[in-house]
């Protein structure tokens, strides 16, 4: 900080971007901090479990902000890779004995590998076209591990107890590491999307997202482009998927390849802010304590009063806010660079 | 095995048809104004569940209710394009995620009002006209529900036919290609795209109905016919009403045959990979526009 009032050694004018990325990277170490030091100050299980979901989702989220967001392309099937994620590390730890830290690099590669894969055919296909090839590959990936009798079919896979251990992410009824597995999750995605925005790389894909003709004739290889962000976006959610599968203990198609889990990664990115920074963070602060607290207390009876209003909130967020919430705050970002209206 | 395949052949068809006309609505709305309804299921659910209500209370068959479900579904796609799907149009920017999810939204919420309002478990009218009868043709059985569906499906696509030669579906066929220009010459496109989807909706109430009369009825009845829909359109190319019935046709006979060939739980992976590899070849579809 001393450094900022040092003279400027040349008389150019101060570059307004690289102010604002120190100010996000500022931003995110106090924030980062603050979330370090909250968890001395919750004692009670149901609110740490929330936080664990806030941060898990929060960076999902981000890292479909990555292919979603910043490279434009919208993937209503990231629940594959995130399924994929949990699966790998589970099957590892069960197969091999694989500690689930490994287990959840590998998770996390076997996801981006998978992104890469869906990627090739898909990536052809533009808008509507590309976003339902997405739903129906992720449908495709259910059907088969519900069929898949390797990986537990139908009746899934449970993690085996191995005592307290970080190696083995198991902490018996304590809750209190998982907040910080979750929270080193988050900020490695908010990391990733960071270094992304500021790169070569981010450029290009906010020059694909905006308009691919005009990107191509500037010389942006739209195809890789495309690729190496689903590539990033499959491995930080497989990665989020075998934290996922550990911290739950008990993983069967419905509970984690399921169709739903895909917008469920998508919308805080949406509702918060798309190919922002802090959208992903913002959207899973709001959504997943509304969407929680209106099922334990509205959703017990099976009355859908709690899905009437988290349904309702969801369109009247998107109405009100379609540059997400972040807009509140008036941080575009860079990937906003044309800000609202 | 011949009469099993043959069996299966047109039992396939027969379900081709109803997610053919399911796949019709959503096709509509979508060549018209370039908006994926994501609520098209719960849209299909809704009306099976007018259906089921009605019969509760005024003790009618389910056909004789047609149109009067038809009615109700294209008031309440005119309402939903009035409250919201005007405003999601109108918004300053991230114009395509908020028609995403504006609609994925309304979709939770009615699957949380259908459950409020008549409970999660699964039912199903069985005393209609034409439950539990059969035809015979050949080898062949037909359960009369699912055979009366299909021509049902069948006549309402004659209707959208129809309706494309008459003053409104010029209107709307002129909208579709330009909905700037359309202002030029007096046609209010505020007012053809509420009718769009008004039609679109009617068109799934009328599948809806049909396929009360010998489906299940619940509040999650609707997803599993909304990815199929979206699988028939995108097959079939978005925005093209034949499009949507040779498609659904296709998915019908496809997932009916791979349940022969395969196991019953794999025959929406049949679908799902005839798909994938005719949009591999054909990005835009089988009868998409470029």
């Amino acid at each position: 900080m001393t450094d900022a009032r040092a003279p400027a050694p040349a008389p150019r004018r101060p570059n307004a971007i690289l102010r604002r990325r120190r100010r996000e990277l500022a931003l995110g170490a106090a924030l980062l901090a603050a979330l370090a030091a909250l968890p001395w100050f919750i004692s009670d299980v149901y609110t740490q479990n929330l936080l664990i979901l806030v941060l898990l989702y929060a960076g999902l989220s981000q890292a479909w902000n990555v292919l979603g967001g910043y490279c434009g392309q919208v993937s209503l099937g990231h629940a594959l890779y995130f399924g994929l994620g949990g699966y790998t590390s589970t099957m590892l730890l069960l197969d091999l004995g694989l500690p689930p830290v490994f287990g959840m690099v590998a998770g996390g590669l076997v996801g981006g590998v998978g992104a890469l894969l869906v990627g090739w055919p898909c990536f052809r296909l533009s808008g509507h076209y590309y976003a339902v090839a997405t739903v129906v590959v992720g449908e495709i990936g259910y059907l088969l591990f519900i069929n898949w009798d390797f990986v537990g079919g139908a009746s899934g896979l449970t993690v085996p107890i191995a005592g307290r251990s970080w190696l083995y992410l198991q902490f018996g009824v304590s809750k209190l590491p998982w907040i910080y597995v979750t929270l080193g999750f988050a900020a490695a995605a908010w990391t990733v999307a960071y270094l992304v925005e500021g790169s070569r790389w981010g450029y290009s894909w906010r020059a694909v997202k905006d308009d691919v003709t005009a990107a191509r004739s500037l010389a942006v290889r739209v195809f890789p482009s495309k690729m190496a962000a689903a590539a990033i976006s499959g491995f930080l959610t497989g990665v989020g998927g075998a934290i996922y599968a550990q911290y739950v203990g008990y993983i069967d198609p419905d509970s984690i390849l399921a169709g739903s889990f895909s917008i469920l990664i998508a919308l805080p990115a949406v509702l918060g802010g798309v190919g922002t920074l802090w959208g992903p963070l913002l959207g899973s602060a709001v959504l997943i304590p509304v969407s929680e607290l209106s099922r334990s207390y509205l959703g017990s009876s099976g009355s859908g009063v709690d899905l009437m209003i988290y349904g309702g909130l969801i369109v009247a967020v998107s109405l009100a806010r379609p540059a997400g919430l972040v807009s509140l705050f008036g941080t575009r970002g860079l990937a906003g660079g044309r800000g609202r209206g | 095995m011949t009469a099993l395949v043959l069996q299966a052949v047109v039992s396939g068809l027969l379900m081709g048809l109803i997610y053919a006309l399911v796949a019709a609505g959503l096709s509509l709305i979508f060549g018209l104004m370039d908006v994926v309804n994501f609520a098209h299921g719960e849209m299909l659910m809704l009306s099976m569940f007018a259906v089921l209500a009605l019969h509760g209370a005024l003790h009618v068959d389910a056909l004789l209710l047609l149109p009067v479900v038809a009615l109700i579904m294209f008031g309440g796609g005119v309402a939903v394009y009035r409250l919201l799907i005007a405003r999601a149009l109108s918004v300053a920017s991230n114009r395509g995620m908020v028609q995403i999810f504006v609609t994925f939204g309304l979709a939770i919420f009615l699957r949380g009002a259908a459950q409020f309002a008549f409970g999660g478990e699964f039912r199903s009218i069985n005393d209609g006209w034409l439950s539990n009868r059969t035809v015979a043709l050949g080898p062949v059985f037909l359960p009369l529900p699912q055979v009366a569906a299909g021509l049902v499906c069948l006549l309402a696509f004659a209707g959208l036919l129809a309706l494309s030669r008459t003053e409104f579906g010029r209107a709307l066929e002129a909208t579709r290609e330009d909905r700037d220009a359309v202002a030029l010459i007096g046609i209010d496109r505020d007012r053809i795209f509420a009718f769009g989807w008004g039609i679109g909706a009617a068109t799934v109430g009328v599948a809806g109905t049909m396929l009360s009369t010998f489906y299940y009825v619940s509040p999650s009845v609707g997803l599993n016919f909304a990815v199929i829909a979206y699988v028939t359109v995108a097959l079939g190319g978005f925005g093209s009403m034949l499009g949507a019935l040779a498609a659904g046709l296709l998915i019908g006979l496809v997932e009916s045959l791979t349940a022969l060939a395969l196991e019953p739980s794999l025959k929406q992976v049949g679908m799902f990979a005839v798909y994938l590899l005719v949009l591999v070849s054909r990005p835009r579809g089988l009868f998409g526009k470029i």
